[in-house]
């Protein structure tokens, strides 16, 4: 049994002291909005998740490189982890976008370049799990893991930049917004604060989670040598 | 849509729709680390057994 280090338990109390203090400043904080009514609170969670989820494949990708450059296994371990929870906060993303685009878009999904590249950043994401599931030996499964959490990291800049480089009606959160996108609207101060709070708690979220994926992987790790020895 | 409005529109269900999506996915995805965790803890115990009888 793993011991759990003092500063993960602090940690996990921070992340959730302000996990609840976000959530009240979404629902009682934050002033309504004056056309989208209450739909618009999802856009502090959604861009928030959104930030999780190209955090974690930008720390996937710098793992990759440190694994390639040490081959030391942890880094095989700490980019898995990263992609893991990139996967999850994309798919937030994607889906309360979707569920937020219904009333201000009049429509569930619509194949615009910002909506399109996040899909398919989500799915080369998911590709690298299926990759990782075909390959037996651990250390070719780590290299190519690298190689892909590296290749795979073009889709995130991509992604980012697509509401910029291309005709969108994705509102651009920083920066000016062109002239098709809709469901834009001027953040008020205390607007501004809740998003930049929500962003600080799921940085919280992200290192949190990751650290605790990370000892999962070291355990399946350790239960994985412990078999081979075992069957030898 | 949106048009001439003098009221924020009533998008409440999908507000409530949005959150229960993001608290759902996270909360399904705490429970599975968390489970993976007790399983792998319940291997090793199980292989640390079978390796000190061998």
């Amino acid at each position: 049994m793993q011991t759990k280090p003092r500063l993960l338990t602090v940690l996990d109390f921070v992340t959730a002291a302000l996990f609840v203090l976000a959530i009240g400043m979404v629902f009682f904080y934050a002033p309504l909005e004056a056309v989208m009514g209450q739909v618009q609170r999802v856009f502090y969670f959604h861009v928030a998740a959104g930030w999780v989820g190209m955090l974690s494949f930008l720390v996937a990708a710098i793992a990759g490189v440190v694994y390639l450059t040490s081959s030391n296994r942890k880094w095989d371990i700490v980019s898995l982890s990263a992609i893991e929870i990139g996967i999850v906060f994309a798919f937030i993303n994607i889906v309360s976008g979707s569920i937020w685009a219904r009333p201000i878009w009049n429509t569930w999904w619509t194949w615009d370049p910002r909506l399109t590249t996040a899909t398919v950043m989500e799915l080369i994401y998911a590709a690298y799990l299926m990759l990782r599931q075909g390959i037996e030996d651990p250390d070719r499964r780590a290299r190519f893991g690298a190689v892909y959490a590296i290749v795979g990291f073009v889709s995130v800049p991509l992604t980012f930049f697509s509401a910029r480089l291309f005709r969108t009606i994705h509102p651009i959160v920083i920066g000016t917004n062109q002239a098709g996108a809709e469901g834009d609207f001027d953040m008020t101060p205390m607007m501004l604060q809740t998003f930049m709070f929500s962003l600080l708690t799921f940085t919280f979220v992200f290192a949190d989670l990751l650290w605790h994926r990370i000892r999962v992987g070291w355990l399946a790790e350790k239960v994985e040598q412990l078999r081979l020895k075992t069957i030898q | 849509m949106f048009f001439l409005q003098d009221a924020p529109a009533n998008t409440l269900n999908y507000m409530i729709a949005g959150y229960a999506v993001i608290f759902g996915v996270m909360l399904i995805y705490l429970i599975s680390l968390n489970l993976r965790q007790r399983n792998l803890n319940q291997d090793l115990e199980v292989l640390k057994d079978v390796e000190e009888k061998d």
